[in-house]
């Protein structure tokens, strides 16, 4: 199994490429899931330096960020896919192992587009020594063990001040951000619109406070504060450097996916892509790992989003329809154990509408809908939820490991 | 107190401590106040504004270490949380809003000055404490078992002059044994974030202080009596 790729690997990183994709292989028909991290797990055990080595030759885009990393991945190697075969993570699996399998599965690519858990930035650019990195939001998500925010900044902060040659495509309107990418000499800005600003109240530089202003904030002590940026979202399209307008046809809802297809524009024009060529390609994504998927069951159309977060919750209400919605709370492991984020996100956007609440932590949500006067009904299981609503669109939000139950009950609907 | 009959509620400096969805206390305290036909008042004071002095209910939320010790450096220099509480009113503050009423606390590895308001003092401990939190409160206090979720990775010291809100049946709180601290109106726990939605008795220990009234009409607690029930019940096969 060589090809142009791995012909100019050493042995060690051959066989564990080549073991690498069998075991995925093998992992997805045992119905383990997509198997790009047991894949990925076993390619690095026989070689360390697999990630590098399958890197190697490659011109690659890192997207990071807290919220719409997965989604703007795919936007991106779209975009990027005018200039010819792109490898991506496809399936979420955002971390070295996945990373490794995704370049292995590949094969040779001359560009790769690879989500990356923001924890494991530093790792992954020393790794794989990206053309360009992108720098999406940074906000509170399982800070029952994530790093506080704060200094989740202060690590990306580090990681680009090494690797001063990388192109930096960071959001203006974050803060944190900001204060993150400005380590770098070579940043392109964009404004995608922030709805979530509770995290960014206090400047990461110097501590004192920020103040906000329409589109604008600025640290009250130090010269932190919004840079101007040259890519911006404007109605139901993006404006490029040059200010020309961009209509953006997408077949995925929100105010938030045109900011997500923006910085996509962004980081393919990096590569040279310019976005009157790829901005036709950004319609091609319908639905990314099950988010946004359209599945008919009995006569309901369901839609599903994903919400891990207060920011993405806010997005999330964006989107929905006026229609019945449910809505599933789990606090698993991959969920983060703590249910108190309920209380930062505002429901009242949901009155009005059929509620119906479910999951391992229905209760939670039940306490914090009643305190927000936004009824509903608790029911036990999504089949219970489907025959609860008329026939027509029934909404679904759902927290992560929420998000994977359903999708498992639509038989993994991607 | 403040403005006619209404009980007013201050929530500290939202922009710095708010971590955890603390809010919550504060849509809680509220609800339950309207829900008995008291008129409420609700304000968000900014760290760049001033406290007020004579409000009801004063709460603390959770913060990061910055925001945290910036918080102090205000409340210091105001001067209002300090008047308040001269004049009774009542104080809630959760985790490091809670660490914020002791003598000291560290923050950034630094050791900061605290507001003095509670004899307690807080340190780093050898390990942070993440998880379910539980206690049966001081039974002066005629309350429920406490229930809730920690997050901090700092040690609480009480001195002689406040007593434990709780003793740890789960989790760890102030050392392992003992879980926050009361004396007169004021009140601490590690339990974080929105502390009251699981402890709804605890909310109305509050007001009561609050209103100086013995008794409060009953509400229906039917979902924070099952989140209590759900949660006593996970956290004992755990
Ligand atoms: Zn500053």
């Amino acid at each position: 199994m060589t090809d142009g790729n791995t012909a100019k690997m050493p042995l060690r990183a051959k066989v564990a490429s080549s073991v690498s994709r069998t075991a995925a292989a093998l992992s997805r028909a045992a119905g383990r899931g997509d198997g790009s991290v047991i894949g990925g797990w076993i390619g690095l055990k026989i070689d360390p330096d697999l990630l590098a080595h399958l890197a190697n030759g490659r011109a690659i885009a890192l997207v990071s960020g807290t919220n719409g990393k997965t989604t703007t991945t795919r936007l991106t190697a779209a975009a990027v896919g005018v200039l010819g075969p792109v490898a991506t993570n496809s399936f979420g699996a955002n971390m070295p192992t996945g990373h490794t399998s995704a370049l292995a599965k590949a094969g040779h690519t001359p560009y790769a587009v690879l989500e990356v858990d923001e924890h494991y930035l530093a790792q992954v650019i020393a790794a794989t020594t990206p053309r360009v990195v992108a720098l999406l939001n940074l906000s509170r998500d399982q800070l029952d063990r994530a790093k506080e925010v704060a200094m989740m900044a202060d690590l990306w902060r580090t990681a680009l001040a090494g690797h001063p040659d990388i192109l930096v495509v960071a959001n203006a309107d974050d803060p944190m951000v900001v204060y993150a990418a400005t380590a770098s000499p070579r940043v392109t800005w964009f404004s995608a619109g922030q709805r979530w600003h509770d995290d960014s109240w206090v400047c990461p530089q110097c501590g004192a406070p920020i103040e906000r202003q329409a589109d604008q904030w600025w640290c009250v002590n130090c010269p932190l504060r919004r840079p101007m940026p040259q890519w911006t979202v404007e109605d139901d399209g993006v404006i490029d450097p040059r200010g020309a307008w961009h209509k953006v046809n997408l077949q995925i809802p929100g105010k938030v996916n045109v900011g997500n297809a923006a910085t996509a524009l962004a980081v393919a024009a990096q590569f040279g892509v310019r976005p009157t060529d790829a901005v036709g390609r950004l319609s091609t994504v319908t639905s990314v790992a099950g988010r946004y998927a359209q599945v008919m069951r009995d006569g309901r159309n369901i839609r599903l989003l994903l919400a891990k977060n207060p920011a993405s919750w806010l997005e999330a209400f964006d989107m929905v329809d006026h229609a019945p919605t449910l809505l599933s709370i789990n606090a698993r492991d991959p969920d983060g154990l703590d249910t108190s984020w309920l209380f930062d996100v505002d429901f009242s956007p949901l009155r009005g509408r059929q509620v119906l609440i479910t999951g391992d932590r229905a209760y939670d949500l039940a306490v914090r809908l009643e305190v927000n006067d936004v009824p509903f009904r608790h029911v036990l299981s999504f089949d219970e939820a489907v025959t609860s609503v008329p026939p027509g669109r029934l909404e679904v939000i759902a927290n992560y490991t929420a998000f994977q139950d359903i999708r498992a009950e639509l038989d993994r609907v991607n | 107190m403040s403005t006619d009959s209404a009980i007013s509620i201050v929530w500290i400096y939202p922009d710095l401590l708010s971590t955890y969805g603390d809010r919550g206390n504060m849509l809680i305290l509220a609800r339950r106040a309207a829900l008995r036909g008291f008129p409420v008042q609700t304000i968000e004071v900014r760290s760049d504004q001033p406290l007020p002095n004579s409000a009801d209910i004063y709460l603390l939320g959770g913060g990061e270490d910055g925001p945290q010790a910036l918080a102090a450096q205000r409340l210091l220099a105001d001067g209002g949380l300090h008047r308040a509480v001269a004049q009774g009113s009542v104080v809630f503050a959760v985790c490091a809003g809670y660490q914020l009423l002791g003598g000291s606390f560290f923050a950034k590895g630094a050791k900061c000055g605290g507001l003095n308001l509670l004899d307690l003092h807080s340190d780093r401990g050898p390990s942070r404490a993440v998880g379910e939190l539980g206690g049966t409160i001081d039974p002066r206090l005629g309350l429920p078992p406490l229930t809730g979720f920690e997050n901090h990775g700092g040690r609480t010291h009480l001195g002689p002059s406040v007593a434990p809100l709780a003793r740890v049946t789960t989790g760890i709180g102030n050392d392992g044994s003992t879980e926050g601290a009361w004396r007169g109106k004021l009140l601490g726990t590690y339990s974080h974030g929105p502390a009251l939605a699981r402890n709804p008795a605890l909310a109305d220990l509050l007001l009561r202080w609050a209103t100086g009234m013995d008794v409060l009409a009953p509400l229906d607690d039917t979902w924070s009596d099952r989140l209590r029930a759900e949660r006593t019940a996970a956290t004992a096969v755990s």
